[in-house]
């Protein structure tokens, strides 16, 4: 088995993120950077599917970033995975989810590959959308939001979340797959681990690299006019009372009377 | 006249979801403001019928694909076929629901027709002839406002984020043709639990925290009954074990939108709170005074959940009683 796993470095959820004088970005310069948490269950996931396949094959941690994403991608190949492949090229920083997918979809077509596992989302922009773009992209099967899944006689078998349960679905390979909090644990890198993948190859691309000429990437068609923070709240009325009791019943009051929610 | 607005409708079983009215209303609103008419593109086995009744909500016409292997939604067929409605009518806008489905169909179809897509919009408004969209990012801790550089412009909307109104028009129906997938993905079976109401969807969410100290969530799930709502968690519960991962509320979870959201036991960490943040009205219970949540909801109570609750259930039955 041969397994591409997309990865993207995102500023971690603990962070606050603040938006820039422009209006129209996010400042990057305090932000702590981790593997986005879905491509993270995606790393564990292909050492599974690889294991279980008797060690067999390799798995390619391939991301489009800048420079830094190198840490993100030492850090998947700490877990285990055996190479990493970084597009980085000026050219490839302002395209939108489709530019992306088309870069990564250019990457993948070079590389023997039976199955690529990629996170649902990427918990900065949210847009659910690189994976599935991919995989049209290389003509491929995806099933999104996969919580178990099984490979066997060229084909995996998914069950993927939908609202109130879950579809199983089996797709013939290659396919591609995107993960669902639930798929795995991911492991912690040990120190060997950490050790080993200093060795390992990364390799750091261009788009003329991968047979991607900068025009092909496409303008992106979707432009963030503003960005601005949800509504604020103001600090909780605090409801107050002699006993539980009366506390919960001038709560029960605000809500039916003044906020009309229950 | 201009080209044409396009909804999606999703069913389940024949019966449509919640979010195909709210897709459909919302459509009607962008083909008013543009001046334009509405169909809305309903796929599945034995269909025709319930598909009828969609003309009541705005569509102009209503584009029935009626075939036994549309019975469950899988991406490759539903994505030909509603690409091929798309390439043959034009249109400039299709909006649809982004639930689990609508997102993996949002997402193919964007790819497929080469088409700008805004996923998991929280509103939609014409500005000087513009669609502008507006999406939450980073899991709710910022809103961007979004415009397209071409057609067809696809909208998929957060579920509970737009009102549903009845707008009676024609509602023409017209078959449209199939295009099988093939074969490559194949539907196996779906396990679903009819009764659960999803938690993107339900108008009042009671989640539990840390502070409930263990998997006993019975006083939550009592009081969610109650208000006919769903039952959430904060991440600390889901990784306790406490609950499963599909009640997870917050930036690596399910982002949520109900009129009533009550916080129980939950700290109120900046990942979960970013979560629930487009909530309408925000509740929170806790030991601590001191609990970060507190900032962040509309009304408190510091005290004790598992005293708090019951007695919060009781006075609600009081009122639903009267």
């Amino acid at each position: 088995m041969d397994i591409v796993v997309l990865l993207k470095q995102v500023p971690s959820t603990e962070s606050l993120v603040e938006i820039s004088e422009d209006g129209t970005s996010v400042k990057t310069d305090d932000v702590k950077w981790v593997i986005n948490p879905y491509d993270e269950f995606a790393v564990e996931e292909a050492l599974r599917v690889k294991a279980a396949h008797n060690g067999s094959g390799s798995i390619t941690i391939l991301s489009v970033g800048r420079e830094k994403a190198v840490e993100a991608i030492r850090a998947a190949l700490a877990m285990g995975a055996d190479r990493g492949i970084l597009i980085n090229d000026p050219e490839a920083t302002h395209c939108d989810g489709l530019g992306f997918a088309r870069i990564l979809a250019a990457a993948i077509k070079s590389m023997p590959f039976d199955l690529i596992i990629a996170g649902q989302r990427a918990v900065d922009g949210d847009n659910f959308l690189v994976g599935s773009a991919v995989a049209e992209f290389l003509d491929i099967p995806a099933v999104n939001m996969v919580i178990k899944e099984e490979v066997a006689d060229g084909k995996i078998k998914c069950h993927r979340t939908v609202e109130g349960g879950i579809v199983v679905i089996e797709a013939s390979l290659p396919a591609l797959i995107t993960t669902q909090r639930g798929l795995n644990e991911p492991r912690y890198a040990s120190l060997p681990g950490i050790m080993k993948a200093k060795k390992k190859p990364l390799e750091i691309k261009t788009l003329k690299d991968i047979g991607l000429d900068a025009s092909a990437v496409g303008t992106p068609m979707t432009k963030i006019i503003s960005l601005k923070y949800p509504p604020e709240r103001k600090r909780a009325e605090i409801i107050e009372g002699e006993t539980a009791a009366d506390k919960a019943k001038a709560l029960v009051k605000i809500l039916h009377e003044t906020a009309r929610v229950v | 006249m201009s080209k044409g607005v396009l909804a999606l409708a999703e069913q389940v079983d024949g019966q449509f979801r919640k979010i195909t009215y709210e897709a459909i209303s919302q459509g009607r609103r962008i083909a008013d403001d543009l001046g334009c008419g509405l169909s809305v593109a309903v796929l599945g086995s034995d269909i025709k019928k319930a598909a009828e009744s969609l003309g009541s909500y705005g569509a102009d016409s209503i584009l029935v694909a009626d075939a036994p292997e549309l019975e469950e939604y899988m991406t490759d067929t539903y994505t030909h076929t509603i690409a091929g409605i798309v390439n043959d009518k034009n249109f400039s806008v299709i909006i649809l629901g982004a639930s689990s489905r609508g997102k993996d169909l949002a997402a193919r179809l964007s790819a497929r027709l080469n088409a700008p897509l805004a996923m998991d919009c929280v509103a939609v408004r014409l500005d000087q002839g513009k669609l502008v969209a507006t999406r939450p990012m980073y899991g709710g801790k910022i809103l961007s406002e979004i415009i397209f550089e071409k057609e067809p412009r696809i909208v998929a909307i957060r579920p509970n984020s737009v009102d549903i109104a009845e707008s009676p028009r024609a509602g023409t129906v017209e078959d449209i043709p199939v295009v099988k997938g093939n074969g490559e993905l194949v539907f196996v079976e779906k396990k679903l639990d009819t009764g659960k109401l999803e938690l993107t969807e339900a108008d009042v969410v009671v989640s539990g925290g840390r502070g409930m100290g263990g998997p006993d969530f019975s006083v939550i799930e009592e009081l969610a009954d109650l208000l006919d709502g769903a039952v959430g968690a904060s991440r600390s519960a889901v990784d306790d074990g406490w609950r499963p991962f599909s009640d997870q509320v917050g930036q690596t979870g399910k982002v949520v939108s109900p009129n009533l959201y009550i916080a129980c036991g939950i700290s109120g960490a900046i990942q979960h709170v970013s979560g629930i943040t487009s909530s309408k009205v925000i509740v929170a219970v806790n030991k601590d005074p001191e609990a970060p949540i507190f900032a962040k909801a509309d009304y408190g109570i510091v005290g004790d959940v598992f005293e708090v609750i019951p007695l919060v259930t009781e006075e609600i039955k009081k009122i639903k009683g009267a």
